[in-house]
């Protein structure tokens, strides 16, 4: 019981990590419909820019608190991280909106390998480790204990989520986005600049994918190049998963995900005699896609695709 | 290819292009052997990236799980022409006394086979999901093979897991190992330069079965579905048993090259067959002009033999900044940018077909994105390709 419900926490913490992530995919294949790849990498160069300004501060000032430098160092790698996206937005996937749609896709991938390649110039090709700045001594909850670290992330997600979906839905901004979601032309005539909705949209992606690589970041206490991929392939299956375009599918996606995840590694030697063991974590996440997809082609939330008229 | 012309011109240009190709390793070799490999794995490159065509270039299903089929291939010739298996199994070892040595001639028809039937078990869930759904889960398929290769060591040892099945035969072609170089008249041929024209037949093959492909009545149904799915069936195509046709037929293509290219190494492990690897062989068809095939093997030649050509020049480059930039970073800079910039100035891609010019895309002279209403997520491509046919076409326009 002591294990469900510690797998439970654990999966509960990874899945919301995911489903931040998993918003920045959906909110931009909602608007243009593009897999961004890059989505990933955006997220590994905020986490290693708050690895800089972390040490830069415990250096200069060593007395500060953990939590303050934390913040500062969310906050920069937020600025950075969404000048980044802003700018790959603008010079590599807005000059091909009318090409086939296949173009954005490459020059995504090509973004994703250069910014691997840039990242490793500046941080050089190395683990390096985050220092944990905030306590460390866990709380016991039942037989489970759950980490000041593991706290803080749900907490962070919660208030994020409560902040975009009032973004979205209650502010001109939001009514603008969900418009050019529907009809970019037709929100164009009413007034809306479609250029700047889906700039506004990289830059929310951004700083939500900076957000849960400082956190991811925190969690393991470990950053590094090509620490993008893996999670930027799981928050985009979770974003599949629930419906891709859909925010509230990305988000039940996303902690789904992050909870089959952490009880299936946690069961799957009992389950299987011994014969898988916790190495096949992985594998859950998209046998499940599989599985789901297959009975539900738009994803769990996902609204029926209307086939050409 | 349908109809031979004889065009003294036409003549000309294709026996100029034969000397070319069989002079070229030659060439090469006398550089060294390596630029030889490069070229050789190139082809084996170009081979994966002509059956990719099939699936996502003709009939229009976004697959990245497409290395998985390589995979299949590669380890099949692997645990066949090895003795991983009879040192790890005492009843495969009693039955085959003298280990498993199994024809290469019969192992390639075998990852044919299997790589097809794989490649259509892969498909058959599939084929309800649209566009981008399929990528995703042909992407998870691709992942859950690899992560199978690693692991499967435990507790039978099929796969040796991360550490790869390595003492893998050679080809032998008419008596003649590949593995060795041969001499004819005091005339050295290198091993690789041996291999070079296996896989450049194999190669032409396999252009020769793709050319055909387009023009038959598969290949235009193929190009059908890829237009507007739902129109094909109306017009009666059996959208279901085409799909899984494609599916089968571009795996098939991967298959052979895995097991050409477990031989060639001699050994296989799951880096080969990760998930960058897919996403390569997707960018090869894309940059190069998706559906069309002189664009497919430039964008497949182009992309593998680049990184191993900046190797050659990164290096000086090293030198000039004092050796502040290391050459394998900025190999990957090099690369990432280029398929950034060739996008950006060729978005059909290098050599893309002539009747893609005539975009069929209603709004190609707007400046904003397209609906997911006009444009349900899916590839898309601008007009039916209609390969041969050099007369102006009237493009192919969505109804």
């Amino acid at each position: 019981m002591d294990i469900l419900l510690q797998q439970i926490i654990n999966g509960l913490v990874l899945g919301s990590m995911y489903a931040l992530i998993a918003l920045g995919y959906t909110m931009v294949y909602g608007i243009i419909q593009l897999i961004n790849f890059a989505h990933g990498e955006v997220l590994m160069v905020g986490a290693l820019t708050s690895w800089s300004v972390v040490g830069l501060m415990q250096e200069s000032m060593p007395g500060a608190p953990g939590w303050a430098i934390l913040i500062l160092a969310t906050l920069i790698a937020c600025l950075v991280a969404a000048v980044l996206n802003f700018v790959i937005e603008k010079v590599a996937y807005r000059p091909l909106r009318n090409s086939p749609r296949l173009a954005p896709l490459i020059t995504a991938i090509g973004v994703s390998i250069l910014l691997q390649a840039i990242a490793m110039m500046i941080w050089r090709p190395s683990y390096k480790s985050f220092p944990s700045l905030l306590p460390t001594e866990p709380y016991q909850i039942g037989g489970a204990f759950i980490t000041p670290t593991q706290i803080m992330v749900l907490g962070v997600t919660a208030v994020s989520l409560a902040i975009l979906m009032w973004l979205v839905n209650f502010t001109r901004m939001g009514r603008a986005m969900r418009a050019t979601a529907e009809n970019p032309r037709v929100a164009g005539l009413m007034g809306v600049r479609p250029d700047m909705v889906i700039s506004a949209t990289f830059i929310i992606g951004a700083v939500l994918a900076v957000i849960a690589g400082v956190m991811l970041a925190m969690n393991y206490g470990t950053v590094y190049h090509t620490m993008g991929f893996l999670p930027g392939l799981k928050a985009f299956t979770a974003a599949v998963f629930g419906g891709i375009g859909n925010l509230g599918g990305a988000v039940i996606g996303g902690l789904l995900l992050g909870l089959i995840e952490s009880i299936g590694s946690g069961y799957i030697g009992d389950l299987t005699g011994g014969v898988l063991g916790s190495n096949y974590t992985d594998i859950f996440a998209f046998v499940v896609l599989i599985i789901i997809l297959t009975l539900r082609p738009s994803g769990l939330l996902g609204e029926r695709v209307a086939d050409r008229a | 290819m349908t109809t031979v012309k004889t065009d003294p011109k036409k003549t000309a240009w294709v026996i100029a292009g034969a000397i070319a190709l069989i002079v070229l390793p030659f060439v090469l070799q006398m550089f060294g052997n390596s630029w030889v490999r490069i070229i050789d794995l190139a082809l084996l490159y170009v081979m994966l990236a002509l059956g990719l065509n099939i699936v996502v270039g003709y009939a229009g299903l976004l697959d990245l799980g497409y290395v998985a089929f390589f995979a299949v291939g590669a380890y099949l010739f692997g645990l066949l022409a090895s003795p991983h298996l009879t040192q790890n199994f005492p009843a495969i070892a009693a039955m085959f006394p003298n280990g498993l040595h199994l024809s290469f001639w019969l192992v390639i028809p075998l990852a044919l086979l299997v790589a097809a039937i794989v490649g259509m078990l892969l498909g058959a869930p599939t084929l309800k999901l649209r566009g981008d759904y399929l990528a995703i889960v042909t992407l998870g398929f691709g992942e859950i093979i690899r992560i199978f290769m690693n692991n499967l060591d435990q507790p039978y040892n099929i796969t040796n897991g991360p550490k790869g099945i390595s003492d893998i035969d050679s080809v032998h072609v008419f008596g003649v190992d590949l593995a060795r170089s041969l001499t004819i008249g005091g005339f050295e041929i290198a091993s690789v330069t041996l291999y070079y024209f296996l896989f450049l037949a194999l190669v032409l093959i396999t252009i020769g079965i793709c050319a055909r492909l387009q023009d038959s009545r598969i290949g235009r149904a193929w190009m059908a579905i890829r237009e507007d799915e739902i129109a094909a069936k109306a017009m009666g195509l059996n959208t279901r048993n085409l799909k899984l046709l494609a599916f089968g037929m571009g795996a098939s293509f991967g298959g052979v090259s895995g097991a050409l290219f477990a031989s060639f190494q001699q050994f296989v492990s799951p880096e080969s067959f990760s998930l960058m690897e897919s996403i390569m062989i997707v960018a090869m068809v894309v940059l190069g002009g998706l559906g069309h095939l002189p664009g497919v093997v430039t964008g497949a030649l182009l992309l593998a033999a680049l990184p191993e050509v900046l190797r050659h020049v990164a290096g000086p480059l090293q030198a000039m900044t004092d050796g502040r930039i290391d050459a394998a970073i900025l190999r990957q800079l090099l690369i990432g940018l280029a398929m950034i910039v060739i996008m950006l100035m060729r978005p059909r891609g290098l050599w893309p077909s002539p009747e893609h010019g005539q975009s069929a895309q209603p709004d190609a002279a707007g400046t904003m994105p397209v609906s997911a209403q006009d444009n349900p997520p899916g590839v898309d491509f601008p007009a039916d390709a209609a390969p041969g046919s050099t007369g102006v076409r009237q493009s192919a326009i969505n109804p």
